[in-house]
């Protein structure tokens, strides 16, 4: 099993749910987030002054899949949430030891 | 049995019902007409309501003579000044929810409930104090209320020479108050007093400690803002510079640009200086951050409760419902708050990029502060052109605050009400166009301004402008300095990161909201404990998009 998180913008949440819906995937966590990149935060202007937003808010989904969707995954959210402007995000890969579904009790990749 | 056919059936006993009802009530009408006098007519146009036969007693069938009848009618004329005074007074007395919106939608929702707490408390403090002493010291000496009826209990002025008074001397505690007129008068001009008095919490928002501004609250109802006040409409010595000196018709501020609001602004800038600026407001080398406030919605609607108090701030301040007067007031003070608005913001559109709302706001309410002196004695034409100056002087005054002064001030406090109180009775001393104000101040001739000839007019305002910066600030800031020596006027540098609320006031603004709170916050109140590691915060525990350089 592995774990992809994925760090988004906001307005495309919308298209990558969609799109990991139609190969199957049907759940995910999202967090709301915090983060710096190479965009390095945004300018606000208030009262003639401006203010330099260092972090800017983005979106994170956690999905943990099997290990030979992980290509198809990535492609997925790479189709949809790419606009090719900085801040696009970044997409991370870790391994999972175990999962445990607490309603049933089902270990490992029954468990997703 | 369907369902639709219950529904039916249901509707059915309705009306029923309905019927029934309107035949017994009209059975017992008719019953009623059996037994009494014959039901009058209804008048549902208005054409036969208010007649001879409305008089009171006193002036019906023999007792009508032309002194009775001139009795009612003097009756009816105080009766309209009360309910027109009384409606202002209700206006002026929302301004108080305007103010609190503003200043808190331009400060942090760390800070909400103590700058909610401010603008609310004010009021408290202000009604006991201007009641007992505020208000004998600005008007023990006005005399007799012409417009509002009554005694002329308010005769007692001290003076330094004959017809230059310097305060009022009677109705101290209340006595001899306990008059119509005179209490009439009392509301009105206690919601004045009132605002003024709210104005320097705003320049002094996130950093004020709560039992300092409990004394400044006393302090400015009961002794500064009366003491000017009594100069200018107590019958004090600069509403007499035309009698005698012969400045035109002596000091005029029709409603109060300098009296309240150049009078809150100056104490507002006193305050801001001796508190000094709030933690990460300015750099090290002096350039200002930007801080910005939590609830835009919040202020635009603080904005828009004020314009709508201004039309009995200034509209009431005719003291009479008979002076037609009011409909020029009240358009003037419109005209004046849309120009300075708009001035704002296309200044703001041109020179940085973007229609900066809070800047208009503080344009709108610009104009609205400097058309409340001249709005009574000047063309509508003129009200436009002061709101249009008034609209790029705010600009002009935030910036020279905030980077010449290098003062903070979180909602322009100093430059709305300041300097703008301040244009506001020269632009009278400027364009007054002689049409209003005859008898003013003792003087016959009505109010003229410089471009009608009227010299000592202006001179007269010029006096007056400058007397209320050495009163509002010079008084401000011994009085502020002498407080922070007694007992500190400013709250903890822990106490302002973490913000005012929770160790000020004991509670949080938005609770629920994730973020309002520090995370250490919520295990100790909800008596979990400390999670390991975590106890007081730190001073580099802000978040590093809360103002740089905090």
């Amino acid at each position: 099993m592995k774990k992809v998180e994925a760090i988004i913008r906001h307005i495309k949440l919308d298209e990558v749910k969609t799109a990991l819906d139609e190969i199957g995937i049907k759940w995910m966590t999202v967090t709301d987030v915090k983060g710096a990149g190479k965009q390095k935060g945004y300018t606000e202007q208030w009262r003639g002054s401006k203010l330099n937003i260092f972090l800017n808010p983005k979106l994170e989904l956690k999905i943990v899949v099997k290990d030979e969707l992980v290509p198809k995954v990535i492609d997925t959210i790479m189709a949809v949430a790419r606009t090719g402007a900085i801040g696009d995000g970044k997409i991370f890969i870790t391994n999972v030891e175990e999962a445990v579904a607490i309603r049933t009790g089902a270990r490992g990749e029954e468990a997703l | 049995m369907g369902r639709s056919t219950r529904i039916l059936l249901i509707l059915a006993m309705l009306v029923a019902l309905v019927s029934l009802a309107g035949f017994s009530g009209a059975f017992t009408a008719k019953a009623r007409a059996a037994t009494a006098a014959p039901a009058a007519a209804t008048d549902p146009n208005g054409s036969a309501t208010g007649s001879a036969s409305d008089l009171s007693p006193s002036a019906q069938g023999s007792n009508l003579t032309l002194q009775s009848l001139a009795n009612e009618v003097g009756h009816n004329k105080i009766a309209t000044g009360f309910i027109w005074l009384m409606t202002g007074f209700a206006l002026v007395f929302f301004m108080q929810a305007g103010f609190a919106l503003l200043e808190t939608g331009f400060t942090r929702a760390k800070n909400a409930v103590h700058t909610m707490g401010m603008n609310i408390v004010i009021f408290f403090i202000g009604v006991v104090g201007f009641y007992f002493v505020g208000f004998p010291l600005m008007f023990g000496g006005v005399g007799h209320l012409t417009t509002l009826g009554g005694v002329a209990n308010l005769n007692g002025m001290l003076q330094i020479a004959k017809g230059w008074g310097i305060l009022g001397t009677k109705g101290f505690g209340g006595a001899g108050l306990y008059d119509v007129g005179i209490l009439a008068f009392f509301l009105f001009q206690l919601v004045f007093m009132d605002t003024a008095a709210t104005i320097p919490t705003g320049a002094m928002a996130e950093r004020f400690k709560f039992s300092a501004f409990v004394i400044y609250g006393f302090f400015i109802s009961m002794f500064l803002y009366p003491l000017f006040g009594n100069w200018v409409w107590g019958g004090g010595w600069l509403s007499q510079l035309g009698a005698n000196l012969g400045l035109g018709n002596g000091y005029l501020d029709f409603a109060g640009s300098t009296v309240v609001h150049a009078m809150g602004g100056f104490v507002a800038l006193a305050g801001a200086i001796v508190l000094g600026a709030r933690i990460g407001k300015f750099n090290k080398g002096g350039s200002p951050n930007a801080i910005p406030g939590h609830h835009i919605p919040m202020a635009v609607l603080g904005t828009l409760f004020l314009a709508f108090g201004w039309i009995g701030f200034n509209g009431a301040s005719t003291l009479t419902g008979g002076d037609f007067r009011l409909a020029v007031i009240i358009t003037n003070t419109f005209l004046a708050a849309a120009s300075g608005g708009l001035t704002s913001m296309f200044i703001m559109w041109k020179f940085y990029g973007k229609p900066d709302l809070s800047m208009t706001c503080n344009g709108a309410l610009a104009g609205l502060v400097a058309i409340t002196a001249p709005c009574a004695f000047v063309a509508p034409w003129a009200a436009l052109v002061i709101g249009v100056v008034a609209g790029a002087l705010v600009i002009g005054g935030v910036f020279l605050v905030e980077r010449v002064f290098k003062v903070d001030d979180p909602v322009g406090a100093v430059a709305v009400h300041g300097f703008n109180g301040l244009w506001g009775v020269l632009a009278l001393g400027i364009f007054a166009d002689g049409t209003y104000g005859g008898g003013d101040n003792g003087v016959a001739h009505a109010v003229k301004g410089l471009i009608y000839g009227g010299t000592g007019q202006f001179a007269a305002q010029a006096i007056g402008a400058v007397t209320v910066v050495v009163v509002a600030l010079g008084g401000g800031y011994v009085f502020f300095k002498v407080l922070d020596r007694i007992m500190g006027l400013r709250v903890t540098a822990e106490e302002e990161i973490q913000g005012l609320d929770l160790p000020q006031m004991g509670t949080l603004a938005y609770p629920d909201f994730s973020g309002s709170a520090p995370d250490w916050v919520t295990p100790h109140s909800s008596g979990l404990g400390a999670p390991p590691g975590k106890t007081a915060p730190a001073m580099n525990s802000v978040s590093l998009d809360e103002g740089a350089g905090a």
